[in-house]
């Protein structure tokens, strides 16, 4: 019941339209164990290299961990049991100007932030599950735990 | 029904789900913030290990340090990919030959394409404000692609570069509009 509601919670959040999809954002520079990225409904393996596309769910299993680079050097990393979803991005190289937003549905994630927070800080917003953070020009992390594993 | 809905929601946020966040001292020094927001609470972390906690029905600001950053997150922290680093190159004067300290940075460059894992180099062109920002625009762009040549003929991958133009946008020494500044006119060569 209680199980049920959370993964409709999930759904729900994750099935919001993403403007830009299927636009490179960045690649994959850390890649250990489990490490996969679903696309279109299909989900590949995720080594070092890959492209990271708007729209991505990045997963990590019980042993993996990710590392990300976005095209504004922003840095993102994932643990264990982790999901993170690269909501929107963009990325002008010559303004700086753009959007990055990502939500962490389950597990910790670090970030460095990158051209894009130092140029509109207003432009980036984290999420989790029920809480939006706003950022300057910052390293933090996210953690959310106790959410389902599908 | 729809009580019992609501009361199950609920249930299933209370029963599921804790969120933590966790400002990190910033490695370049930079003044560092994060605004957490909840159902109208907000916290504003703005200290090295300051932590907002959410639990069922309420977000408080809880303390942590870097011991204990270590200890939980240290898995996460060391899956972070290497920091960018940049390189900038400057150009004789009225040429677009490189000055020879520049050409030096090449073998530094180079050993960073071996060190990092899928490597990427930004080639990225600056003006000065001498100029529209329109015609600095192409100018610094120019400028980009004479480095980019230049660092393929110097045997860096060619698929591995992209080359952009921030045009006057970003000096090196900030300057009225029209001042002619021989360090602002240059390439910055950013690998990641």
């Amino acid at each position: 019941m209680i199980r049920s509601h959370c993964l409709l919670a999930v759904v729900l959040a994750t099935a919001a339209v993403a403007v830009h999809a299927g636009e490179y954002a960045g690649r994959v520079k850390s890649s250990r164990g489990d490490v996969t990225i679903e696309r279109s409904g299909t989900r590949i393996p995720a080594p070092v290299g890959t492209t990271v596309e708007v729209n991505d769910q990045v997963r990590t299993g019980r042993d993996g961990s990710v590392g990300l680079t976005l095209r504004d050097n922003t840095l993102l990393s994932a643990g264990p049991n982790a999901l993170l979803i690269l909501d929107r991005f963009a990325f002008d190289t010559t303004t700086h100007a753009g959007e990055l937003e990502a939500t962490v549905q389950r597990g910790t994630v670090a970030v460095v932030s990158g051209k894009l927070a130092k140029e509109s800080p207003e432009s980036v917003r984290f999420r989790t599950p029920t809480s939006i953070l706003g950022v300057r020009g910052t390293e933090f992390i996210i953690e959310v735990i106790g959410r389902p594993e599908e | 029904m729809r009580l019992c809905f609501s009361l199950g929601i609920l249930l299933a946020l209370a029963g599921c789900a804790s969120e933590r966040v966790v400002l990190l001292p910033s490695k370049d020094g930079r003044p560092s913030e994060v605004v957490v927001r909840w159902q109208g609470v907000e916290h504003r972390l703005d200290q090295p290990y300051a932590s907002a906690t959410r639990r069922p029905f309420v977000l408080s600001r809880t303390a942590t340090s870097s011991g204990e950053v270590g200890e939980l997150y240290g898995t996460t922290l060391s899956a972070l990919p290497e920091r960018p680093v940049s390189f900038v190159v400057y150009f004789l004067e009225g040429t677009d030959t490189l000055t020879p300290e520049s050409m030096a940075s090449f073998d530094r460059i180079k050993a960073q394409l071996v060190s990092r894992s899928a490597p990427e180099v930004q080639v990225i062109g600056h003006a000065d404000r001498v100029g529209s920002v329109a015609d600095n625009d192409i100018l610094a762009r120019t400028r980009a692609d004479s480095v980019s040549k230049i660092l393929v003929e110097a045997g860096i991958p060619a698929d591995l570069i992209a080359v952009s133009s921030r045009g006057e946008r970003e000096p090196a020494i900030a300057t009225p509009d029209g001042v002619a500044e021989p360090l602002n006119r240059r390439v910055e060569i950013s690998v990641r």
